[in-house]
């Protein structure tokens, strides 16, 4: 009995790692077939875009969130919740503009890059959690919110933290005037 | 818990992503499969040894088998193999009759050739987990009905 909790998080945390493990298992491939740098990050993106709108299902099935009233809701939404739910992180978000559109998501910890030391010299550019920015990019457009997801900062690469940058590209005051 | 709906999209798009990439390029089935069971056998590899830290040590070949049929596939794929079966020569046949990777197709014949492309990487998750355990092998397998295979 008392060995169960112990042996479930066990089981949660393997579970995880496969899928971490896979991951760098699927950059290191695309890194072989590709030879520059942006055509990886861009098959990693079109990548998570296809996992970003099945993914988006999944997520609003199990949570049972409400809609979503403005953008920087959105953002909380998906850096407590789904964050939370499919990578076991809580990044902290923050608006970077007036007009209430840019958002960052700054995670501290990212367990993608649990495996990784550092990046291959020739892979300077190499954005390896580009998956991440796709998943985000093809869940909102599911939800009909389309935005450019980036990544700001990268802690492989040498920064601080790591920074995701979401850009929703309709204006606020336009969804206004839509509700009304 | 939602990991495996993570897992299992990726899994889906990597079989995809490379088949597409094959298409565009020179067009050879046969490298994607390699490419996904290579992919397979590191991740194997690595999992089996985070896995097997704490456990005792096998005691014979048979042993690490139904260690693979019951703790590492309901590990990986949340439920334990239906059937094991051996000739005491080498040869196991592991029967799982709903193969988590591929419940999610429909279960007819539509589908059954692209079937193996699914399996591949988990051939090669076996494979390496077995390497990494000292044991040699050569996995194949085989899907007569979805969504069971062997």
């Amino acid at each position: 009995m008392s060995r169960q909790p112990g042996r479930k998080q066990e089981n949660h945390k393997i579970s995880r790692e496969l899928f971490v493990l896979t991951y760098g298992a699927l950059v290191a491939q695309l890194c072989k077939d590709y030879e520059k740098d942006e055509d990886v990050n861009t098959c990693l993106d079109r990548m998570g875009y296809g996992i970003g709108i099945r993914l988006i299902d999944d997520f609003l099935a199990r949570s049972a969130v409400k809609k979503c009233r403005s953008y920087s809701e959105t953002a909380e939404m998906i850096a407590q919740v789904a964050f939370k739910m499919y990578l076991g992180v809580t990044p902290s978000v923050s608006c970077s503009s007036a007009a209430g559109n840019e958002f960052s998501l700054i995670l501290d910890k990212n367990p993608l890059v649990d495996f990784v030391e550092e990046l291959p010299a020739e892979r300077a550019s190499l954005c390896y959690c580009n998956l991440l920015c796709g998943v985000i990019r093809g869940a909102l457009e599911m939800v009909h919110l389309a935005a450019e997801v980036t990544f700001l900062q990268d802690r492989l690469k040498g920064d601080a933290v790591t920074e995701i940058g979401i850009t929703f590209l309709r204006k606020a005051e336009d969804r206004k005037q839509k509700r009304n | 818990m939602a990991d495996e709906a993570l897992f299992l999209l990726l899994h889906n798009e990597m079989v995809a992503g490379l088949y597409r990439a094959a298409e565009q390029g020179e067009g050879e089935n046969g490298r994607c499969t390699t490419k996904l069971e290579s992919m397979g056998f590191r991740v194997g590899q690595g999992l089996i040894e985070r896995f097997t830290k704490d456990t005792a040590r096998f005691k014979d070949e048979l042993d690490i088998m139904k260690f693979i049929c019951k703790d590492f596939w309901t590990t990986v794929f949340k439920k334990q193999i239906d059937n094991l079966r051996t000739n005491h020569q080498g040869i196991y046949v592991l029967q799982d009759n709903k193969f988590r990777l591929l419940t999610q197709m429909s279960a007819g014949k539509q589908y059954l050739e692209h079937a193996p492309k699914y399996l591949a990487f988990t051939c090669g998750l076996i494979r390496g987990g077995l390497s990494n355990l000292g044991i040699k092998s050569i996995v194949t397998a085989e899907v007569s009905s979805m969504p069971a295979c062997e």
